[in-house]
């Protein structure tokens, strides 16, 4: 039996923010169910008891000295940008423009430039 | 004069401080060594000739203005391409970050600079450090110089196979399941993880947050424990930095090389007795032990019963960090963006960007970590892989009780050709099946070579206790004080 189904890889990738096409989802909804089958042998453990590990060095609230240390200037951060305007980073239309027009009806949508 | 490039970094930095060579001649020689033979190898993602004369040039000016210099003066060194380099390209093997010029540079790479190393380049890997072969880089394989249509191992392959081609004396890895060690053992080369925290992530693209451990690679040992000593140490700038002194790793290799290893325990893991290993692999292993007891050390078999769940439980903690650690490319700060059209939304931009700029390897494992987080399986995936992370700790905890260290063949398989484990992905991940365990642990592990199997190299793994590095470079500098360094057929 599958671990894991064609349209469940489809969800992942949605999720995983991937827009992959159908040939890969047939590629990688075989390979997937493969790893997880082994890596489900996981379960075989008796473990309801055992507390879970997260990291290896048991450190805890990590400080430092209250100094000011020079950090990246505008233009450094900048500098690898696919795309910047006004000293900021510029991104696509996050609004979709199909969007329902506002409750009050006529005229230009608040907010848009 | 003999040829620089065969020399080790120890006799290199001593012809430097005693002016029979200047920094610029060794750096020179080296990179006529990359032209020569980097078309074939492919070692090399970018090399920085121009940075690497101009770091030259300071060190022969600090000598001659009668500056002391560090132990590793104007010894060239390859830096895996995960670690930035201010104005240096840096594309962690992927196309998503192809041209990126970091603004800064990591903690690893300052203090290589500040050590007066000279950096000859960025060195090629498994894209986002993710595989056993290099197959996974963006930018094409690299050859193994044992046999160019052979895997170099991965994900470090291109800084182990420019130390076996001569093209640098040193290289810096970083091991998330077996990265330094495993193209170590299939180039006949050093390399060591160090204890996770005892070598800074600052700068280091994250794959896996927790695993993740940047690492000297070397021809010897006692280099290897040189370049330990220079990136090592506590650094304010990654809160897991571990705040205590490098152990002495380079008096350790010191000690080893006399051979003497009276007194040592040396632990041989029960679950580790060669199923799924070569018969080759498992030959050339057993006779590295019998020499090592030959020099003194004791041998006493150790059982380690949740070993054989180490891979699992990676494959389900490194995909889940790495899910989340690899949202940030997200084509808004640094990188590729694809799709910017005026049409596409930001959500579909970034979609169409992570599809484009990313290859097979890491899809597969974003959408694994996606699924083992998730509602209604986390528990039984990462939660459950986190709880056999610490029954392997108890494994270690209890070892370490009876041995001093533990000894295994470092993979199970000599170096493959091409192509043949990319067709079923789990298949690849095989190759770390003796490495895993130390990087959940967290503790230093050591591959040094220990003869051949069919014409390729062997090497052995020696895993020691947390901040106990100095263990394994001890052990390996006996081993290697025997086997000495493997020399590939010429290229």
């Amino acid at each position: 039996m599958s671990a894991i189904s064609r349209e469940e890889v489809a969800h992942l990738a949605r999720l995983s923010r991937l827009a992959v096409t159908e040939e890969e989802l047939d590629t990688f909804a075989g390979q997937l169910d493969v790893i997880l089958q082994a890596v489900a042998r996981v379960g075989e453990v008796a473990a309801a008891d055992i507390p879970p590990t997260s990291h290896s060095v048991p450190l805890t609230n990590v400080l430092r000295d209250d100094v000011v240390v020079p950090g990246l200037t505008r233009a450094e951060a900048l500098s690898g940008a696919p795309d910047s305007e006004e000293d900021r980073f510029r991104v696509p239309r996050i609004l979709d423009e199909d969007e329902p027009p506002s409750p009050r009806g006529e005229g230009p949508a608040e907010g848009k430039a | 004069m003999a040829d620089l490039t065969r020399m080790t970094a120890t006799e290199i930095a001593a012809l430097i401080a005693t002016g029979e060579a200047s920094a610029v001649e060794v750096t020179q020689a080296h990179l006529d060594r990359i032209a020569a033979v980097d078309d074939r190898v492919h070692a090399f993602l970018h090399v920085d000739t121009d940075g690497a004369l101009e770091a030259a040039r300071a060190v022969d000016a600090r000598r001659a203005a009668g500056d002391e210099l560090g132990p590793l003066a104007g010894v060239p060194v390859a830096v895996k391409d995960v670690l930035t380099t201010k104005g240096v390209p840096t594309t962690v093997g992927s196309k998503i970050l192809e041209g990126w010029r970091p603004p800064y540079d990591s903690t690893i790479v300052r203090r290589l600079r500040e050590a007066g190393t000279v950096m000859l380049g960025k060195t090629n890997m498994d894209e986002f450090a993710m595989g056993s072969s290099t197959e996974y880089s963006a930018y094409g394989p690299t050859g193994n110089p044992w046999d160019l249509g052979r895997i170099p191992g991965g994900s470090g392959g291109g800084s182990s196979a420019a130390l076996a081609a001569y093209e640098a004396p040193l290289a810096i890895g970083s091991d998330t399941g077996g990265s330094i060690r495993q193209p170590g053992a299939v180039t006949g080369t050093v390399g060591a993880k160090p204890t996770y925290g005892g070598t800074s992530r600052y700068g280091l693209v994250a794959f896996s947050s927790s695993l993740d451990t940047p690492g000297p690679c070397a021809r010897t040992v006692l280099d290897a424990a040189l370049l330990h000593e220079v990136i090592g140490g506590h650094d304010w700038r990654d809160s897991t930095s571990i705040p205590q002194p490098v152990p002495d790793v380079v008096a350790a290799a010191r000690a080893g090389a006399t051979g003497d290893l009276t007194g040592v325990r040396l632990g041989l893991v029960t679950e580790f007795s060669g199923e799924g290993a070569e018969p080759g692999v498992m030959a050339a292993f057993r006779d590295a032990v019998d020499a090592l007891t030959k020099l003194g050390a004791e041998v006493v078999e150790v059982s380690c019963p949740h070993f054989q769940y180490a891979l699992p439980a990676y494959y389900l903690i490194a995909p889940s960090e790495c899910s989340s650690n690899l949202a940030r490319f997200d084509g808004v700060r640094f990188g590729l963006r694809v799709g910017d059209d005026g049409v596409h939304s930001l959500e579909e931009v970034m979609s169409l960007t992570r599809d484009a700029g990313f290859g097979p390897e890491v899809k597969r494992r974003i959408m694994l970590g996606t699924y083992a987080l998730s509602s209604g399986y986390y528990d039984a995936y990462y939660g459950q892989a986190q709880k056999v992370r610490t029954l392997i700790t108890r494994d270690f905890n209890a070892a370490f009780e009876q041995v001093d260290v533990l000894v295994s063949p470092t993979t199970p398989f000599v170096a493959f050709p091409f192509g043949s484990r990319t067709a079923d992905p789990y298949q690849m991940y095989l190759a770390d099946l003796f490495t895993i365990p130390t990087n959940l642990y967290g503790g230093p592990g050591i591959s040094v070579p220990c003869g051949l199997s069919e014409g390729l190299p062997v090497g052995l793994q020696i895993m020691a206790p947390t901040m106990a590095d100095d263990r394994m470079y001890r052990v390996g500098a006996a081993l290697e004080s025997v086997i000495g360094t493997l020399t590939p057929p010429a290229l």
